[in-house]
């Protein structure tokens, strides 16, 4: 008998080459078109052939967060991730693989649990072939039904040939066919969807598509994992979207080049990870100076230095904080969702241009690369807000820096006529003339950084209000920013749940809610110190190694948040250490503060060396 | 045809008496006001030093950009707006030292803009030490012994890298230099107009004197733009006789030409709402 579940994962194992990307995201994507809600994660390397990739995919009938704690069906395209992942493989769930490549062994099997070997040179005749009758048996295996997934072969395969598209269905249909003949159906399996067709796409897609709708026209970037899928979909739609992408020689050029793009008048972006961004940011403070509107993507990884490229990491915020020399206006804000990285990318385009300072918009790989359906994008009434420009001379001599109430001074594009101004980097005053060397002047100098920085009094009320989400009674509130907010969600979620079903003697025995911010320069201290000082505890759940945000807070409150877990690791957290980890803060309320991190499970030994296991899956037994 | 006065600053210029930048803003004045293209037509970027002041100098629109970076602004200006003439100007630290790679790939690129190098063959601003065209075994602040390295040379690596438009004046040497700015604003394409400028204050080597019993004009003997094979040979001409005027000139189909997005106009004059985004959204289905 099979079970029926609200939602299951498929983990899709092996190494880099093996075309686990296509056939996860063609999987995620036809569920997507059959109305189940999907988080894809892709758990790579920075390899191009060979390392481990795995692509953690979670089908809801309801929305899912995260790639959630587990999985139900492996489908292993090497030995290796059946080393990795089969033990985690519940009774009712299965591991698929290829037997031509490799044997699973008997005793890697758990209980209850089928290993379904594919003979796919016998089956299909061609091993470029076994990803697609590997997905047909599992379609069979999940009970689902593969019409989608069909569809998707189809699309894919349309431009290399009737012929081409066959050989792909039969390959599908005889999987399906081998798992039918030579398996159970699938012990576990999810309800009917709503059969609604969801959209799914990536973060970087969002945010790029985002920078669309708000009438981006300039784009540069140099390539950097995790931002360059920005800069693919930006070259991919350019033709369609009349973008102008420009690939520079390195980052130092890309925001110089955005910045004079802007300066002539056209909304520009550029996108890169945290050493790109350091590259960057003298430039940063260029457009600050010279109050040209910009906005730069940072899709932080794993650092320090070039750290772990292909990993995830939230670790650049106090680079954002402190990018570029001096004091001076910036914005920066930090989507936690896909609805917030498309509506706040547009957001950052009219804050760039209704102040004239840079926007910095942070992301990070868990965020920006995995693929999740989404709903309710509002592309039909899209808030463009150009900020004060000036079309024509009005007889008065112009001033570019003028000085105003907001700070902000109306701003004449090049190319119009009796409005010639230059815009320096060096301190200027309100006609623009450099104060700097020979004309220097205190008093200037003084008034000039007063009406930039004003701008901050300015920007902070555009900013959204912090606030707390779930029961304003909890007993823990957990704190967290960027992709990590999903998580949370998903934990207190879980929690409030658990403390529900167990009245009394309640297995966590509290109530849990959540403050993410999602705006965090200028940061609004006296309404988060309002709503923090009404927590009872309080746990920041950050996927760095100093608590960056909670730092932040202490500077901008003087609150001290009292608990921490950090993860440095290079994976995302899974909602079972954030639950795991505020069940016993619940459970103990410990008086001191305390610091705790998480590892995840990747089934190697804590000591595993590639030298004393120099290339071979074979030896990776532990 | 415009006057040159119309060209002035707010400002004037605060350049040591004698520094060779003064020629190549007269020179640059000139050849804008010959061309009479109106000054709010113009963009101006600079990066730093002493001849990256020059915008605040000059009746244009300017942008007095980070140290090194004024190729990538008027890179990024241009593609924003094609319209407008776009002239980077900067010295030889700026242009050969922290911003050579820019200038490197920028050759390559064919924008169709104009570069224009007040080569002094030292940093000036921050008060003598040597810079990427110091010659070999000059005595500077920071090479009290003389240089080691020996220095670049702008127009041939310019030739190397693509440049279409290749030429080096000489601030004695006014109307010259401004007809060669003319060419290079006329010129489509990228163009390189590298300038002997002297630094009176700090460079006691390579001075007016020092030039004048140098220089001579590449026109002067029949040099052919055309020939890159002559242009190189001519570029490595040093010591005794330096050759100045017109090195290299070919037409190339410019960025903007190829450039996709630019095939409706000028991008700063595309509309911020775009249409079609709902079929842009397809792919997300």
């Amino acid at each position: 008998m099979s079970q029926t579940r609200a939602e299951l994962s498929v983990w899709v194992g092996g190494a880099a080459g093996d075309g686990i990307a296509a056939s996860g995201e063609s999987f995620a994507k036809a569920c997507a078109r059959s109305g189940y809600h999907v988080f894809a994660y892709n758990s790579y390397q920075s390899a191009i052939r060979g390392g481990h990739v795995c692509m953690h995919i979670r089908v809801g009938r309801q929305k899912v967060w995260t790639h959630g704690d587990g999985l139900q069906y492996l489908v292993a395209l090497n030995a290796d991730s059946v080393e990795r992942y089969a033990a985690r493989v519940p009774p009712g769930g299965a591991i698929l693989y290829n037997r031509d490549k490799f044997d699973v062994k008997p005793e890697r099997i758990p209980q209850g649990v089928q290993a379904i070997g594919l003979p796919v040179m016998e089956l299909v005749g061609n091993q470029l072939m076994q990803n697609i009758a590997l997905m047909g048996a599992l379609y069979e295996l999940l009970g689902l039904d593969a019409g989608a997934f069909k569809g998707l072969i189809r699309e894919r395969f349309a431009k290399k040939g009737e012929g081409i598209v066959a050989t792909n269905l039969s390959a599908f249909d005889k999987g399906a066919a081998f798992a039918r003949a030579h398996a159970q159906p699938g012990g576990i399996r999810i309800g009917a969807s709503d059969g609604k067709h969801r959209l799914v796409a990536s973060g970087n897609a969002l945010i790029a598509f985002g920078a669309v709708a708000a009438g981006c026209r300039f784009y540069a970037a140099y390539p950097m994992t995790p931002a360059s899928s920005i800069l693919h979909w930006m070259a991919k739609n350019a033709v369609k979207t009349g973008t102008l992408v420009k690939q520079a020689e390195d980052e130092i050029a890309v925001l110089n080049m955005a910045i004079g793009a802007s300066h002539a008048g056209v909304r520009a972006m550029c996108a890169t990870s945290g050493g790109g961004f350091a590259l960057m940011s003298e430039a940063v403070g260029e457009a600050a100076m010279t109050e040209t509107p910009v906005v730069v993507v940072e899709v932080q990884r794993a650092g320090p230095s070039t750290g772990v490229p292909t990993k995830t990491e939230q670790a650049d915020l106090f680079q954002l904080l402190g990018a570029s020399q001096g004091d001076f206006p910036k914005i920066i804000l930090a989507p936690r969702t896909f609805n917030e990285c498309y509506s706040m990318t547009i957001q950052a385009f009219n804050l760039a241009d209704k102040y004239q300072c840079p926007v910095l918009l942070s992301s990070d790989l868990y965020l920006s690369e995995r693929n999740e359906t989404f709903e309710g994008l509002d592309i039909t009434n899209i808030p463009i807000e150009r900020g004060e420009i000036v079309t024509e001379a009005n007889g008065e001599p112009y001033r570019r820096f003028l000085d105003t109430k907001t700070g902000v001074s109306p701003r004449a594009l090049p190319g119009t006529p009796g409005t010639v101004y230059v815009a320096a980097t060096d301190e200027h005053d309100p006609d623009g003339v450099v104060i700097s060397d020979v004309f220097t002047n205190p008093s200037m100098r003084a008034k000039m950084m007063e009406k930039r920085m004003r701008k901050l009094d300015h920007i902070l009320k555009e900013l959204p209000e912090p606030e707390l989400e779930g029961p304003k009674d909890a007993d823990l509130t957990l704190i967290g920013w960027g992709s990590t907010y999903a998580v949370l969600v998903e934990a207190m979620q879980a929690l409030n749940q658990e403390g529900l079903s167990a009245k009394g003697g309640s297995a966590s025995g509290g109530k849990v809610n959540v403050f993410a911010p999602r705006a965090l320069w200028p940061f609004k201290g006296e309404a988060t110190r309002r709503l923090l000082e009404r927590c009872t505890m309080t746990l920041a759940v950050e996927a760095n190694y100093i608590g960056q945000l909670a730092k932040l807070i202490r500077m901008e409150t003087g609150l001290a948040i009292q608990h921490h877990l950090h993860k440095y690791d290079g994976e995302p957290f899974e909602p079972a250490q954030v639950i795991a980890h505020a069940r016993k803060l619940l459970k103990t309320k410990p008086k001191e503060s305390t610091v705790a991190s998480v590892v995840s499970d990747e089934g190697l030994p804590p000591d595993f060396s590639p030298i004393a296991a120099p290339g071979s899956e074979a030896v990776r037994v532990h | 045809m415009a006057q040159v006065k119309e060209y002035q600053g707010l400002v004037k210029p605060d350049w040591c008496p004698g520094c060779g930048d003064f020629g190549v803003l007269n020179a640059l004045q000139r050849a804008l006001a010959d061309l009479d293209i109106a000054p709010h037509n113009v963009l101006v970027v600079s990066g730093i030093g002493c001849s990256s002041n020059l915008p605040g100098f000059i009746r244009a629109y300017g942008f007095h950009g980070l140290h090194g970076r004024s190729l990538p602004v008027a890179a990024g200006a241009k593609l924003a707006n094609h319209e407008l003439t776009v002239i980077a100007a900067g010295g030889d630290g700026d242009g050969y030292g922290i911003g050579a790679g820019h200038f490197i790939h920028t050759c390559r690129r064919n924008f169709n803009m104009t570069y224009i190098v007040m080569d002094n063959q030292i940093y000036g601003l921050t008060t003598g030490q040597a810079s990427p065209t110091t010659e070999k075994d000059i005595r500077t602040k920071s090479t009290p012994e003389g240089t080691i390295e020996i220095p670049l040379n702008p127009v041939a690596l310019a030739l190397t890298c693509g440049a279409t438009y290749v030429a080096r004046g000489f601030s004695g040497e006014n109307l010259q230099l401004a007809n060669l700015m003319k060419g290079a604003i006329e010129h489509k394409g990228f163009a390189l107009v590298d300038v002997f400028s002297p630094c009176v204050t700090y460079n006691k080597h390579n001075t007016y004197p020092w030039f004048k019993e140098r220089i001579y004009k590449l026109e002067d003997e029949k040099h052919d733009p055309a020939n890159f094979q002559a242009a190189m040979e001519r570029a490595f001409e040093w010591g005794n006789r330096i050759p100045i005027g017109l090195f290299f000139k070919v037409e190339r189909p410019t960025y903007e030409d190829e450039e996709p997005a630019l095939r409706s106009g000028p991008l700063v004059r595309q509309p911020l709402r775009r249409t079609n985004l709902a079929a842009v959204m397809e792919e997300f289905l």
